[in-house]
């Protein structure tokens, strides 16, 4: 059940690989606590269903963008869990041999043209894909946060693509907070989907923390753009379970906000309708027992994992 | 006598041979498409290759800069103009943070190739934000070419070695060298980047420039002939990568080294390539010294801007100073 395909071909398997994520996130947090992630990180725990239900409405060869806060989207487009750990150990056997870290993972092979270390850099990126899906029939999706949406980045790529009719769907992730300060705070008219309106885009607000809404909006806005109606923007809210890095306790959050968030953990809302449609208790409980073990194998053949030899293999500055 | 070839039209030609040659090239910018751009470069080049590859763009720096590395990240080859090399600035994350560590930091995975092509320099009455030379912003960025050709031959071969390269480049071509006519290379000829030429060969003093300042070193150089002294004039093409052994090669020579740079002395290439060679050279040094720009922005009135820019004048009396030689002669 680890990934056995790139792109989860079902709910079940959908709820399985955003397990995958959630216990990957976990994970991560117990080895930088260890002192064996370095740097920072930024974990994605609580936002799992929309990287993965956008993911299910792709095909292997769409092309994702990704942020800082990244693993999400990597290992919803099929980055091998083993991989993106090695890469957060920075280990050689790292999906990037350990020259990216956690916040710049790049992975060709499974059409993450990147995780972007500053916000709103994903946007342009997806928006270049875009230039290029046209032409190969594929499809671009940038993933960011609320906190991007003030960026020009955001803006004058929507505009861009919108003018161009480009192939991209721009996901938002709004967990309601950039970085550490509020989107009331920082975001004028406190609304992110409508800014779309100015860029005669198609938009929707999604619930971020349901597979099936992020699913299906996604599967629209992928429709449109793969049918040349050019690209839509999606604004999923959600919520992160951790700070916004290693060094944020997110102690900013009003306690009742992180209690009513917690009550809509995307994990127990996918687990709950995938029971009400006739999934059974032990078929789950293998998905999750199979997905926590293969995890933890993935986990550990990181941890075994040489680090890269700097004279091993010195670093090129071009492409000959 | 060979055919002559306008700076202006070696770009448009470069251009339209490569997007000839190769369907993954594609070029934009702001008013380069139908209007031909603002220094007339890029005229006909939509009507001929249709505006799925050759079109206009909103004005957004940044978005432009984004969409050529996304599209080079996914196996285009985009070339973009961003109109005035001042206005660099803005895309700067976009090439500084994407294109130029893609290849290092995705292990080789992948590679970004774009071009983006800017007007640059000073000399034209533009004022401080239309005349900067900003090839040396990116000096301490490794993983981004910058190239400068000197000559309309240059500029057609240097441009399509960049649109064939596999790695981002950034090509500036002074405004004051548009108009400038110069033999046609021969059809289909590719100049390497990171390869310097001598210019002109000469045995008492190497002065290393770039892009418009090679045509005032080398008319430095033939007024100085008349004193008996005889430069070399090293065109060094790219800064990144910056040919340092044809420089260190030449002084051990001449044994004396002026950089000529259009741009202030603190940042810039000509401190640096001293160092460069001086690193690795000393025993061959007899002299060497800069000529740059005042460490103020470009001024706009022409009695400022004229005594803001160094020239062939410059050079001249700056050697002749510099090798003890005197006043001019009557």
């Amino acid at each position: 059940m680890l990934q056995t395909i790139a792109i989860p071909p079902t709910y079940t398997e959908g709820y399985a690989r955003m397990l995958l994520i959630r216990e990957f996130e976990q994970g991560i947090h117990r080895l930088f606590m260890k002192g064996e992630v370095h740097g920072t990180t930024h974990l994605s725990a609580g936002q799992e269903a929309v990287p993965v239900g956008v993911c299910m409405a792709l095909q292997p060869h769409d092309y994702v963008c990704g942020t800082y806060r990244g693993h999400g989207h990597a290992l919803a487009k099929g980055t091998p869990a083993d991989a993106l750990a090695g890469e957060m150990l920075g280990r050689a056997n790292g999906v990037c041999g350990g020259r990216a870290g956690s916040m710049n993972v790049v992975d060709v092979e499974h059409g993450l043209v990147g995780c972007f270390g500053i916000v709103g850099g994903s946007i342009a990126a997806a928006v270049g894909a875009g230039l290029s899906g046209r032409r190969e029939g594929r499809v671009s999706v940038a993933f960011f946060g609320d906190g991007a949406s003030n960026q020009a980045y955001f803006h004058e790529c929507l505009n861009l693509a919108s003018v161009m009719s480009l192939p991209t769907v721009f996901v938002c992730e709004n967990n309601l907070y950039g970085e550490f300060t509020p989107l009331s705070a920082s975001t004028a008219g406190g609304r992110i989907a409508e800014r779309a309106e100015s860029y005669a885009m198609p938009y929707e607000i999604v619930d971020g923390n349901d597979l099936w809404a992020v699913h299906d909006a996604a599967t629209r806005a992928v429709g449109r753009a793969r049918g040349g109606d050019g690209p839509t923007l999606l604004e999923c809210r959600t919520y992160r379970h951790f700070g916004h890095s290693k060094s944020d306790p997110a102690k900013y959050r009003p306690a009742e906000e992180v209690e009513h968030w917690l009550g809509r953990d995307p994990l127990v809302v996918a687990r709950e309708r995938l029971r009400s449609e006739g999934v059974t208790e032990e078929e789950l409980a293998a998905t999750e027992e199979a997905t926590r073990e293969g995890l933890e194998r993935a986990l550990e053949a990181a941890l075994a994992a040489p680090f890269p030899d700097p004279a091993e293999r010195p670093g090129r500055e071009f492409k000959p | 006598m060979s055919e002559m070839l306008e700076f202006r039209a070696a770009i448009r030609e470069a251009l339209e041979e490569e997007l000839e040659r190769d369907d993954a090239v594609v070029f934009f910018g702001e008013d380069v498409a139908r209007p031909g751009g603002v220094f007339a470069a890029t005229p006909g080049l939509q009507e001929r290759f249709g505006p799925e590859r050759v079109f206009d763009t909103p004005i957004s720096e940044l978005a432009l800069a984004g969409a050529a590395f996304g599209a080079a990240a996914t196996g285009m080859r985009p070339v973009f103009e961003i109109m005035f090399g001042d206005f660099m600035a803005l895309p700067m994350d976009s090439l500084v943070n994407q294109a130029a560590k893609l290849w290092y930091v995705s292990n080789e995975q992948a590679s970004a190739p774009l071009v983006v092509r800017s007007a640059v320099g000073a000399g034209g009455r533009f004022g401080a934000m239309h005349s900067q030379f900003h090839g040396t912003w990116f000096d301490g960025i490794p993983g981004i070419k910058v190239v400068a050709p000197s000559s309309p031959a240059e500029a057609k071969g240097l441009l399509k070695a960049a649109i064939r390269d596999d790695n981002p480049v950034v090509f500036l071509e002074h405004k004051r060298l548009y108009s400038v006519k110069g033999p046609a290379p021969a059809a289909g000829e590719v100049i390497p980047i990171g390869e310097a030429a001598v210019a002109r060969p000469g045995s008492d003093l190497t002065i290393a420039a770039i892009s418009k300042g090679v045509a005032d070193a080398l008319a430095a150089a033939e007024r100085l002939a008349t004193d008996g002294v005889e430069v070399e004039v090293v065109d060094l093409r790219s800064l990144r990568p910056l040919d340092v052994e044809t420089v260190r090669g030449s002084v051990a020579r001449t044994n004396r080294l002026l950089a000529y740079e259009e741009g202030p002395r603190t940042g810039g290439w000509a401190a640096g390539l001293l160092g460069a060679v001086a690193e690795d050279g000393l025993e061959h040094v007899d002299d060497l010294w800069t000529i740059t720009t005042a460490e103020t922005p470009v001024p706009y009135s022409p009695t400022l801007e004229d005594a803001f820019l160094p020239s062939a004048e410059t050079i001249v009396d700056s050697v002749r100073a510099r090798l003890n030689l005197g006043g001019r002669p009557g």
